[in-house]
């Protein structure tokens, strides 16, 4: 919790056609942490991150991310500043192999026009090699090597996950937004997408929040959680505070799930 | 085993990237474009380059310019005659108001104003997605024949707007016999369909397809989602417009803007939906499909059908036959007959088995 | 100013038969999430069918009967042949569909009764009527009093009956729609035989003033532009958008044609469905969808 801030959120709210979806909430990541956003469905946890990463355009507040301070983001000038992100019902390019939707997320490291690559000549053919190498290395790491030209429409879903991390790892991002990334997995697969973003972190050491329900996962993985309820902040803290809060419990803890 | 290919391994990634990784299959392909140049201008006869030829490879390159923008982009066009039309209209007029101005060069000025007319129409699909974009294209559609018809200067004042080609003569060699115009037409079309071969598969290609099948996403990860949109209207246009040029310089030789109607722009839709969205070879299938069927009802008709088919009923005959066609592509082969020649390709490698 | 009302008045009684249309497109936009580029060779082949049997001396409403069936028994075709394949694939290939429907509908239909053109007279005059000062046609206002009707008949049969209700459940949540009972299939064949019918009045109407010939099924290509103004999802939105479109395309072609140019009424409804379209994405009765990701 101590270390330099990467993400500050402040007072930020949205609203859909008047309905509230988030309501003055603020809190900070820190450079290098995984943050878990918990709270029951509908508490506002996947619009928070369409907030951070410029999906939705928040009402009111400030997003801090890297020392600066934006009023409202928007997609691309995120993922040029170094945010990437992976989605809820998986937004993967469905008609494109695992290689080349890898290679898409690493769009904004391209260096050569596009002049040059329709006529392979001056920076593209080295640029294309370049990026070939990197993505290969996210492909190792995720261990997706034998699927790698499976077009990523017809893989199976728990695989589908892993190539949508892989294409966000891709952009070396330094703050990774994780929306429900074991959604509908087993337990052995819950473990495998565990160990994978454990190791991002520690690898890269890249910032990562993500939503999550199973809360048995967030308390190994996390070192920081953040609870929401009703478009509400109800807790902030580590794994140990988070669980001892009694606002907490009431909220979500104490439900059975 | 039609073919084999043990012994041939990727070491590069550059190789990898090959669409032909067998050598089996390049040589196949040098093979064909060898026959192409060299043989075929020498045992062709006048039909078969006016008739078939011709309007094959012109229709491949359309198909292909449409291709990019609907196939590999995701945004349907029904305008793509339109583009032909300021092309070949473009390229008319700097041959005729600039002294000396070379053929080839005519063309690729043809095919940059198209691509500027194309952005304008589709700076809208920034705001419009999807069936709205149609709105659009098929203004491009009826806005550009109407300007064509009715301001006399783009045809220079001739009475019924038509235009003739100029002399097909480039470095003093004269392109204008049938065997001259198939030659020119076949090394316009070769150039471009290995340019945009480069283009499909480099980064560019990759963010049309990514901007096709999820463009939230697509944005999410640093895609300019406009930019990419305009690029893939500019040089679909591009190409669109250099197709117009030769439909009317190498295949007709004298076109009206009314050539380029409503229908061109559908048959051109054909073409990709026969041959295959998001595929090169497709647009040439489907092209040669699309020339070919016309020509074999006909023959079939006189031959076997005489007296029993009135050859008025032909035409309505062809329609239901391409509507029913359309159809059966969509429902059991979405991806064309470039998706059938490769599962047949895949046959032939592990022929006789079957797997 | 009177000639500029009438002008007026003649360009919305025209709209009002895009409105026909466009109202068929809307009924099948709403149930079955298809963008029907096949209406337009449908109001051909309902307004020649009914005119070829006319010609062979079938009484009047004999010959509605019977092209009425026709058109219940090409909705069934549709239905099986097309949609069912067809379902969970993506609008635009469905789209597509739909052209090739349209190639084979308006070969049929030539095919089956020629392509001349037919004159089609259905008893009332185009003598003027004089109302409050200014001349309007008679045919017109039957027109519009038939479009009004239809509108009231089919806001009946969409609010009052239960297949109305299960239309509306399919238009709002498809698959709830399925999970609850309703048979999608059949919603899909009563609106397109629906649809069917609308294009059947639209075509007569359009028929008796124009000739019953190839160029009916264009009119399609005037529904487009009604519908992005209208919204592809409102009935009340079709009629406001195609008298806009009829209004404006007259008015535009008869102040704006001297300027420069004549001819400008084939592309001024899309010039102007495009402005509105950049102003108001969904048109003015649609509605905007959030988009979750």
């Amino acid at each position: 919790m101590a270390a330099i801030p990467l993400l500050e959120l402040q007072d930020i709210s949205l609203s859909f056609k008047g309905v509230k979806a988030i309501n003055d909430i603020s809190f900070t990541v820190g450079q290098g942490e995984i943050c878990a956003l918990i709270g029951p469905n509908g508490a506002g946890k996947s619009s928070l991150l369409n907030v951070i990463n410029g999906v939705y355009q928040p009402d009111q507040g400030v997003i801090g991310f890297n020392g600066k301070s934006y009023r409202k983001m928007q997609s691309h000038q995120a993922a040029v500043h170094g945010i990437a992100r992976t989605f809820q019902n998986i937004a993967l390019f469905k008609g494109m192999s695992v290689l080349d939707n890898v290679l898409t997320g690493r769009n904004l490291k391209v260096k050569s026009s596009w002049i040059e690559q329709a006529f392979n000549i001056g920076r593209a053919p080295s640029d294309e090699s370049t990026q070939r190498q990197k993505a290969e290395e996210i492909i190792d790491f995720l261990r997706i090597n034998q699927w790698r030209n499976s077009i990523v429409g017809t893989l199976p879903y728990g695989l589908q996950k892993r190539v949508e991390l892989a294409r966000a790892l891709a952009a070396e991002p330094r703050l990774l937004l994780l929306d429900e990334p074991m959604a509908g997995m087993n337990s052995e697969e819950k473990a495998e997408m565990s160990s994978f973003i454990l190791d991002t972190q520690r690898e890269f050491g890249t910032t990562v929040v993500l939503i999550e329900h199973d809360i048995g996962v967030v308390m190994d993985l996390s070192d920081h959680v953040v609870v929401l309820d009703y478009g509400k902040k109800v807790g902030d803290g580590t794994p140990d505070e988070v669980r001892k809060n009694p606002d907490v419990i009431a909220a979500y803890l104490g439900t059975k799930h | 085993m039609i073919y084999r290919e043990s012994g041939q391994f990727v070491t590069t990634y550059g190789a990898d990237r090959r669409i032909f990784k067998l050598w089996q299959q390049r040589w196949a392909l040098y093979t064909l474009l060898g026959f192409a140049f060299a043989v075929v201008p020498f045992i062709g006869n006048d039909y078969w380059f006016s008739a078939i030829l011709i309007p094959f490879l012109v229709l491949s390159l359309a198909g292909l310019g449409l291709n990019l923008l609907t196939g590999y982009a995701g945004q349907i066009s029904l305008g793509s005659a339109a583009f032909m039309a300021v092309g070949a209209f473009a390229a008319y007029n700097f041959q005729l108001r600039i002294e000396g101005m070379p053929l080839l060069l005519s063309f690729v000025l043809g095919g940059f104003t198209a691509a500027m007319v194309g952005v304008v129409f589709g700076l809208p699909s920034l705001r419009i997605k999807g069936f709205y974009l149609l709105v659009s294209t098929l203004a491009a559609q009826f806005f550009v024949t109407w300007v064509l018809t009715q301001f006399g200067w783009f045809s220079n004042y001739n009475s019924s707007g038509v235009i003739t080609a100029p002399p097909l003569v480039i470095a003093g060699y004269d392109f204008s016999s049938p065997a001259g115009r198939y030659l020119l037409t076949l090394g316009v079309v070769t150039v471009l369909a290995f340019l945009t071969r480069n283009i499909v598969r480099s980064e560019l290609g990759r963010h049309w397809m990514a901007v096709r099948d999820m463009d939230t996403a697509a944005a999410v990860i640093g895609i300019p989602i406009l930019k990419t949109k305009l690029l893939a209207f500019a040089i679909s246009s591009f190409l669109l417009g250099i197709a117009g040029a030769l439909w009317a310089f190498t295949y007709l030789g004298t076109v009206e803007p009314h050539g380029f109607d409503l229908s061109r722009s559908f048959q051109i839709l054909f073409i990709i939906i026969i041959g295959g969205m998001g595929s090169i070879l497709g647009n040439f299938l489907g092209a040669a499909f699309i020339v070919l069927l016309p020509i074999l009802l006909s023959n079939l008709s006189a031959n076997f059908l005489a007296g029993v088919v009135d050859p008025g009923q032909l035409e309505n005959l062809q329609k239901i036959i391409f509507g029913a066609l359309i159809i059966f592509f969509l429902i059991k082969e979405p991806s064309g007959l470039a998706r059938l020649w490769q599962l047949l390709r895949e046959r032939a490698r592990i022929w006789p088995q079957r797997f | 100013m009177d000639f500029f009302l009438e002008v007026l008045t003649g360009g919305l009684l025209a709209g009002l038969m895009y409105s026909l249309v466009a109202i068929g497109f809307v009924l099948i936009y709403k149930a079955s999430g298809v963008f029907n580029f096949a209406q337009g060779s449908m109001v051909l082949f309902a307004a020649l069918t009914f005119v070829s049997l006319l010609e062979r001396g079938v009484p009047f409403w004999v010959s509605f009967a019977i092209t009425l069936l026709a058109m219940i028994v090409l909705a069934w075709a549709i239905e099986r042949i097309v949609l069912r394949p067809l379902v969970n694939r993506p609008p635009i290939t469905l789209f597509m569909a739909t052209l090739g429907l349209s190639y084979i509908i308006e070969g049929l239909a030539q095919a089956l009764w020629g392509a001349q053109v037919h004159g089609l007279d259905l008893g009332i005059s185009d003598e003027p009527l004089e109302v409050g000062g200014m001349l309007l046609s008679q045919f017109d206002l039957f027109a519009a009093a038939t479009a009004g009707a239809l509108v009231l008949v089919l806001s009946l049969l969409f609010n009052k009956t239960r297949i109305g209700i299960s239309l509306r459940a399919v238009a709002d949540d498809q698959l709830a729609a399925l999970a609850v009972g309703i048979k999608l299939q059949r919603i899909w064949m009563v609106v397109w035989a629906v649809a069917g019918f609308v294009g059947l009045v639209a075509g007569l109407l359009w028929g008796a003033r124009l000739g019953v010939q190839f160029s009916l099924s264009l009119v399609v290509l005037k529904a487009l532009p009604v519908l992005i103004i209208g919204g592809f999802t409102s009935i009340g939105g079709a009629i406001a958008g195609g008298l806009i479109i009829g209004a404006s395309e007259k008015l535009a072609e008869v102040y704006l044609g001297p300027m420069i140019g004549g001819g400008i009424e084939n592309w001024f409804p899309y010039v102007l469905a495009l402005l509105f379209l950049l102003v108001r994405p969904a048109g003015i009765f649609g509605e905007r969808a959030i988009e979750r990701v």
